[in-house]
């Protein structure tokens, strides 16, 4: 899945407003960017991200994509294709200029706090994305940040002319073809100790950071990071639900998440985030039979390894099936009378 | 999902009418007018030469002067206006300067129960105010619980108190000097719910207890404390709290060797943005002292103090920022469940109410 399409939920209700698709180009063999018409756009800061409703075949979804840039009427979005994807990167590669798109109003989660001494941007292939804007901003404000950019090949950068432009000897791209392999420690050891990190990748480069940089001693609140739990340690595979206080038993397709395949079979969870940060929907793990691929952020890297719990909107099973107990305990467990009276009725 | 406060909020409605709320505490109703807005039904409290209580509307049904300001004749309440007087079911038994009664006049009587010292009211339909359906309280006039508590209004929305108690983590930085540490703050908790339920359970264990709490056991050394959030939709909260010497068995069911605490949380919607908070300490120990009751009612009061000034602050907040929308943290599970129980209860009422609305 693409590094900056975040987890996508069940079809929003939210207010959808139409997009039109204006130009199409493609900035890498695998990486398209989408030029978007609107109404009422609005100039967004670096970090936001755009939601866009996409259709799946059987249903529709949702899936977020990071702002490249506004520029008048228009705003980009660049989209990384996955063959392995939950089906969003395929139905955005699908489109042809004239289409129309439904979308909400752009919003930033992942906003660039100014007047930090020190600034390094850390970008994992199409995770590129909030990091132009970033640099792009930086730069106008004479902030220097050093980037450090790696991807698949040295086909894959993209955005590289104006990365260069704008940033010269302060950008460092690392192919994994290349001959020289990114070293996260030294990165972290040449930024400045009050220096801020901002990244956004795959998973499993942000998780290597996260390790490096709490080894290096670095304070937390300075490592600042865009989530998107659509990316794992596996492939997006179905995978079986069991839930034996209800009695359930949950097929997850391939292209949809635990929790909206929980939801629709009645089992209730409580959400918020629906992209691995919140940690509201986290379900304790009764047994897991396969690999329990955890996309959040929410646990530490303690408690993926313990696997009690999992981040139902983001995190996955590979080959095989996990059985989980939910909150439910229904009302007759609480007492508020003899024999629950007042509850009597709700039944 | 997000939840939406402010103006998005009003548009909806906060709170059940057909539901059983506290409207005063026993010795707040009695041979005098008690005025009250219970979910924005404004009604005058009273009882009669029995004692039973009595809830009518709080205004007279020729002119609208609220009744609160006229007086209690027996049973009955008399306008302070031109003398219409109404009895205890809100039939009208006197008018002036007639010899015949209007067969039309009558105000609204509400369903009212005193039940465990608290006076209940119904402000919905009152073909469905059932008794059974009052949530059992046992603790405040149990004979082996002793305690006592208040009322505290407050200008707040009162999911915001619900909120407040479905997370006792606030307790770490709100009441510091009391009941919190950061050993609670830290503390695990678990989350679960039924469908008109929740409850939030959390342990800490073998640490310091916080000065309250020390002070209540009397015993040196670590503690295994608990607390334990009940919650029954609208908005019944009763906690179980206490602690006892570490390694006693408290975790495992026991709790003989500690000290337990029954701590009653009744925010009664009043009108959108205000409640009236119900609040009562109870606790099964030392229980003949009532010196120790008196000390632990202000130590309450105090502690209410503090929850008051956030919450209202909050409630100031939300109202500036009408289209903010709440991003909920785990720690948010408990409150998060209570409002779906909460909006369960309003959406199964939606059409009877719209009836009754435009009768």
């Amino acid at each position: 899945m693409s590094a900056s399409a975040k987890a996508a939920g069940a079809a929003s209700n939210g207010p959808w407003t139409e997009a039109r698709v204006a130009a199409i180009r493609d900035v890498t063999p695998t990486i398209r960017e989408f030029t978007l018409a609107m109404d009422n756009i609005r100039a967004c800061p670096p970090g936001s991200h755009l939601r866009v409703r996409v259709d799946l075949g059987d249903r529709q979804d949702h899936r977020s994509y990071s702002v490249v840039e506004t520029d008048g009427a228009v705003l980009r979005i660049a989209v990384k294709l996955q063959p392995e994807s939950r089906g969003g990167s395929a139905f955005m590669w699908g489109l042809a200029v004239g289409d129309t798109l439904a979308v909400d109003a752009p919003r930033c989660d992942f906003p660039l706090t100014y007047g930090a001494p020190h600034y390094l941007l850390l970008a994992g292939g199409v995770g590129i994305t909030p990091m132009v804007a970033m640099a792009r901003q930086l730069a106008a404000r004479g902030a220097a940040p050093r980037m450090v950019y790696a991807a698949r090949s040295s086909e894959e950068f993209a955005y590289r002319r104006e990365l260069e432009d704008l940033l010269g000897e302060r950008l460092a791209l690392y192919p994994s073809d290349g001959e020289t392999a990114l070293d996260l420690a030294a990165e972290i050891d040449r930024l400045p100790p009050d220096g801020e990190l901002y990244m956004c990748g795959p998973l499993g480069l942000m998780e290597a950071v996260r390790q490096a940089w709490e080894a290096a001693g670095r304070p937390r609140a300075k490592l600042r990071y865009e989530t998107f739990g659509s990316s794992g340690s596996h492939r997006a595979e179905a995978f079986t639900v069991k839930v034996p206080r209800l009695g359930a038993e949950v097929v997850v397709r391939e292209n949809e998440s635990m929790l909206d395949a929980l939801e629709a079979a009645g089992v209730e969870v409580v959400f918020e985030c629906r992209r691995g940060e919140c940690g509201l929907c986290a379900v304790d793990i009764v047994e897991a039979e396969g690999v329990v691929d955890h996309r959040d952020v929410f646990l530490s890297a303690r408690q993926h390894r313990e696997n009690r719990q999992m981040c139902a909107c983001v995190s996955r099973v590979a080959g095989g099936c996990v059985t989980i107990d939910p909150a439910w305990r229904g009302d007759g467990a609480f007492a508020f009378g003899e024999g629950g009276a007042g509850l009597r009725e709700t039944a | 999902m997000a939840g939406i406060l402010g103006e998005e909020n009003m548009k909806q409605r906060t709170f059940p009418m057909n539901a059983w709320y506290v409207a005063a505490w026993d010795a707040e109703v009695g041979r005098s007018l008690l005025s009250r807005t219970i979910c924005n039904r404004k009604m005058v409290l009273y009882r009669k030469q029995d004692g039973t209580p009595v809830a009518l509307e709080d205004a007279c049904w020729h002119r609208l002067v609220p009744l609160s300001i006229g007086s209690l004749q027996g049973d009955d309440v008399r306008c302070g206006y031109h003398g219409l007087v109404f009895g205890p079911n809100g039939r009208c038994t006197h008018m002036p300067s007639q010899e015949t009664i209007n067969p039309s006049a009558c105000v609204k009587s509400f369903p009212v129960v005193q039940r465990h010292r608290f006076v209940w009211v119904w402000p919905g339909d009152a073909a469905l105010a059932d008794p059974a359906l009052i949530p059992d309280l046992p603790w405040p006039d149990h004979a082996e619980w002793a305690g006592d508590g208040s009322m505290t209004e407050v200008k707040a929305d009162y999911r915001l108190v619900i909120d407040n108690l479905m997370d006792l983590t606030h307790e770490t930085f709100v009441h510091a000097s009391s009941i919190g540490n950061e050993a609670l703050a830290e503390a695990p908790f678990d989350a679960f719910h039924g469908e008109r339920t929740a409850r939030v359970e959390r342990w800490v264990l073998n640490e310091e207890a916080p000065p309250f709490w020390a002070g209540q056991l009397g015993k040196p050394g670590k503690t295994d404390r608990w607390q334990i959030i009940n919650f029954l939709a609208p908005s019944v909260i009763y906690l179980e709290v206490g602690v006892a010497p570490a390694g006693t068995g408290a975790p495992e069911g026991d709790r003989s060797q500690g000290v337990d605490m029954r701590v009653l949380h009744l925010p009664t919607p009043s009108t959108d943005k205000t409640c009236y908070y119900f609040w009562a300490h109870l606790r099964n120990y030392n229980i003949g002292d009532q010196g120790h009751t008196r000390r632990v009612l202000n130590a309450g009061g105090g502690i209410m103090v503090e929850d008051e000034t956030v919450i209202e602050a909050q409630q100031v907040a939300i109202d500036e920022h009408p289209d903010h929308v709440f991003y909920n943290l785990n720690i948010d599970a408990g409150s998060m469940w209570a409002r779906r129980a909460i909006d369960r209860m309003i959406a199964v009422e939606e059409e009877p109410y719209l009836a009754e609305a435009a009768e």
